[in-house]
């Protein structure tokens, strides 16, 4: 008897974005080109990144607000390396990924090895990283950019680079989360912390290992950001960790840990990525997109907690 | 001395996903009555109790109080007619005084303001009236969980209860403890107040109730007065066979020392401990709560290391600083409380089981899904543990999941097993089925360590017997001579 609710709970979120796309696609039959198709792709794909990189954070029951900041930092730092005639493209692109990493496995630390609160050590980098990419950069952005490095912002027959990474990213992700032990010891610490270290797991490296491949991944959306913009913007990126958070939360992954997935979280984000664009198609004013999404965010948590229980 | 009907229950049902906890259920309960509920683990009894309480609704039957159908959409509004419930996992504010607890939403004042000492007094004068001393302006965090439960059993008062369910009471309490809950108990059906009382401890309900309610999968199968049905007849009415009778254990066939422990301690839980473990051999660890049975566990799995003494596994001096060290040694642990260390509650039975031997179904970094779905499986049917692999372990009765704790430590491959409260609060039918496998366990070579606060249990089952007191072993007994007196009388301090 209870059959439709738990289909309802967990295909949910696929069934509200079907029937989104083809209200869209009814309404508005320009949204369906395949044009408009790639721009929403690439519209979501720096969001896709950062919130494939974030679920694995929540997995283990932990936050990361830092990631804003870091896009910018690891967007500056690449951009440092790739003047033209530097470098090649691959040794920026590494070294953004890198300080990403860095800035992750220092977050990690700060929660495993300091104690201190997930939400605290990653605003106090949240803020650091950003006070970071402003010394190296001056205060100004980072310009002149090797054409090698500009790749990761440009197209491959007709389907933006940034798109094909974010695939990768997500694929690579979701095996992963599903088929290694280091994936279903992420889900076992979220779950239940005390129960994995009995059961013989290193929970502070586990942990400390989601928190470096969050930050590589942010350091890999700041590189494509740069390549992007084409140039190293410190001031970018600004709240970039919220849209992330609420792209996994949408997609079903919890705030407290153990639950969720790589699906779900690219769900979330094509779902936030569709309603920005079909609002725009309907020529609603972006100050009203705002409060919309605002809505959806916890509507969308709302309806999972009520199908849950 | 039966009152009037206070609470009347007609045709409750109510499943959950994969179960259907309460079926046609039909109850009455009186006032000045205390009226057990009693079945194995899953037969509905704690769900009945959340029902009747408000704290869940049913999908069919009805609720009357005091011959009034009445529906409950929130737990305050049951709490409002009179009805209390004593949780399992005590539910109050450590930070706040005990008097702040028990008047929490009725503090006595004016407007906005609330009269301090008057607050204090009233709960002076309720936990009085339980014959308990507990300073009203002491913090709970510092008192102990019999304080606590008094503390819930005085909020209770202070909102007027005239039904107070209590779910499995004394399950963290010590002998002496539970004495005093006793008391209170009847104290309140002095007072006219039914007590409804789910446990599984049978001395329990035959000292304390005066109706007892048998339920089996969800159904009541009768309602007796205790006197009409003995011990014998009462388990065969729970689980619906009779129970196999437990034997005594022969000492083991003198096999290798495969566990040496030696001068161990770590300052502040257990001090100077010395034994030795055979292959085949069980040794048992009798003693009150906080007699340093777990500590002393804890510290050969890892989790709290010692810091004293010395450990030799299969002859060999060894260093256990964490559980990985542990499981490399060959030595599991199943744990005391299997919400708080055991289960991972949103993962699905299979992946429970494999948890902490993952390496071995894995080719490098990757788990082979096959071979683990496989060795789950396996585990699944040897144990009987009734549950789907991909069925999460949240939603499985206590004893299943007790059996899914137990599959764990045995797919880590282990020598030597320590099982701590490896029956808590599980039902009859599957205490049994952990029993002979303990047995079987030994019989294949395997060292078990055993601590229970159940004599029957440790005694039963155990070739060797461990007394601890205040975190010193005090007496070492041979179970097949000593009797319970003998062990009670070692684990009391003087």
């Amino acid at each position: 008897m209870n059959r439709p609710r738990a289909w309802l709970s967990r295909y949910g979120l696929l069934v509200a974005f079907v029937v989104l796309v083809a209200v869209l696609s009814l309404a508005r039959p320009n949204f369906l080109r395949v044009g408009n198709l790639m721009t929403v792709l690439r519209q979501i794909s720096l969001n896709g990144i950062l919130a494939v990189g974030v679920t694995y954070v929540l997995l283990t029951g932990g936050v990361d607000l830092s990631l804003g900041s870091l896009v910018a930092l690891t967007g500056v730092v690449a951009a440092c390396f790739a003047h033209p005639g530097d470098w090649p493209a691959c040794v920026p692109i590494a070294l953004g990924i890198l300080a990403g990493g860095a800035c992750g496995l220092a977050n990690g630390l700060g929660v495993t090895v300091g104690r201190v609160a997930p939400f605290i050590v990653t605003l106090g980098m949240m803020t650091a990283a950003r006070g970071l990419a402003l010394v190296l950069s001056g205060g100004r952005p980072v310009s002149n950019l090797s054409p090698g490095f500009l790749f990761l912002g440009s197209d491959v027959g007709g389907i933006p680079v940034q798109v094909l990474i974010l695939a990768a990213v997500a694929g690579v992700s979701h095996v992963v989360l599903t088929r290694t032990r280091f994936g279903r010891y992420l889900y076992a610490v979220g779950g239940n912390a005390e129960a994995a270290r009995a059961s013989g797991l290193r929970v502070e490296r586990i942990r400390t290992a989601a928190y470096t491949v969050c930050g590589a991944l942010a350091g890999l959306a700041g590189v494509i950001l740069a390549s992007q913009l084409t140039v190293g913007q410190p001031n970018e990126g600004v709240a970039y960790e919220l849209d992330a958070i609420a792209a996994a939360v949408i997609g079903g992954t919890s705030l407290s840990g153990g639950v969720g997935g790589v699906g779900g979280t690219l769900l979330g984000a094509l779902l936030m990525g569709v309603i920005n664009n079909g609002l725009d198609l309907l020529g609603v004013e972006s100050y009203y997109q705002m409060i919309v999404k605002g809505a959806i965010i916890v509507g969308a948590v709302w309806m999972d907690r009520r199908d849950g229980r | 001395m039966a009152g009037p009907v206070l609470l009347r229950a007609c045709g409750l049902s109510k499943s959950y996903p994969g179960v259907r906890a309460l079926s046609d259920v039909t109850l009455e309960i009186r006032a000045g009555q205390v009226h057990a509920l009693v079945g194995e683990n899953g037969a509905g009894k704690s769900t009945l109790a959340r029902v009747l309480s408000g704290m869940v609704s049913p999908e069919a039957g009805a609720i009357e109080f005091r011959g009034r159908p009445v529906r409950f959409r929130h737990p305050h509004e049951a709490l409002r007619l009179g009805i209390s419930m004593i949780h399992q996992e005590l539910l109050l504010f450590p930070e706040l005084s005990a008097a702040e607890n028990i008047l929490m939403g009725r503090e006595p004042g004016r407007g906005p303001w609330i009269d301090r000492a008057r607050r204090d007094a009233e709960a002076a004068a309720l936990l009085g009236r339980l014959g308990v001393s507990i300073p009203p302006g002491r913090p709970v965090r510092d008192l102990s969980v019999a304080e606590r439960q008094m503390v819930e059993i005085a909020r209770a008062l202070a909102h007027r209860a005239e039904v107070l369910f209590m779910d499995e009471p004394t399950s963290a309490l010590s002998a002496r403890e539970a004495e005093t809950l006793f008391g209170v108990i009847g104290e309140l059906r002095r007072a006219g107040v039914a007590v409804v009382y789910v446990s599984h401890k049978l001395e329990e309900i035959y000292r304390l109730a005066d109706v007892l309610t048998v339920l089996r999968d969800g159904r009541v199968v009768g309602t007796y007065p205790p006197n009409e049905v003995p011990p014998d007849r009462l388990i065969a009415l729970m689980v619906g066979r009779e129970p196999v009778a437990a034997g005594g254990r022969a000492a083991a066939a003198p096999g290798e020392v495969v566990l040496e422990v030696i001068g161990l301690g770590r300052r502040g839980r257990f001090r100077e401990v010395s034994f030795r473990v055979r292959r085949g051999g069980i040794l048992g660890l009798a003693g009150l709560m906080g007699a340093g049975r777990t500590e002393l566990l804890e510290a050969l799995f890892g989790l709290v290391p010692a810091d004293a003494g010395e450990i030799r596994v299969r002859g060999r001096s060894v260093r256990i600083a964490g559980p990985p060290d542990a499981l490399r040694l060959g030595i599991a642990l199943v744990g005391e409380d299997r919400r708080r260390t055991g289960l991972v509650p949103p993962m699905a039975v299979a992946h429970n089981i494999t948890l902490a031997g993952l390496r071995r179904w894995c080719r490098g970094p990757f788990v082979d899904r096959r071979a683990e779905t496989r060795a789950a499986e396996e585990q699944i049917r040897d144990l009987g543990i009734r549950a789907r692999p991909g069925q999460p372990v949240a939603t499985l009765s206590g004893g299943n999941q007790q059996k899914v704790v137990l599959a764990r430590a045995l797919l880590t491959g282990p020598e030597i097993l320590l099982l701590d409260e490896p029956t808590r609060g599980i039902d009859v039918g599957a205490k049994a089925e952990i029993h002979d496998l303990i047995r079987r366990l030994a019989g294949t070579g395997k060292a078990v360590i055993l601590a229970s606060s159940e004599l029957p249990e440790v005694m039963s089952l155990s070739d060797r017997l461990l007394v601890m007191r205040e975190g010193a072993v005090c007496a070492e007994l041979d179970p097949r001579r000593a009797t319970p007196e003998d062990v009670m009388r070692h684990a009391v301090p003087a």
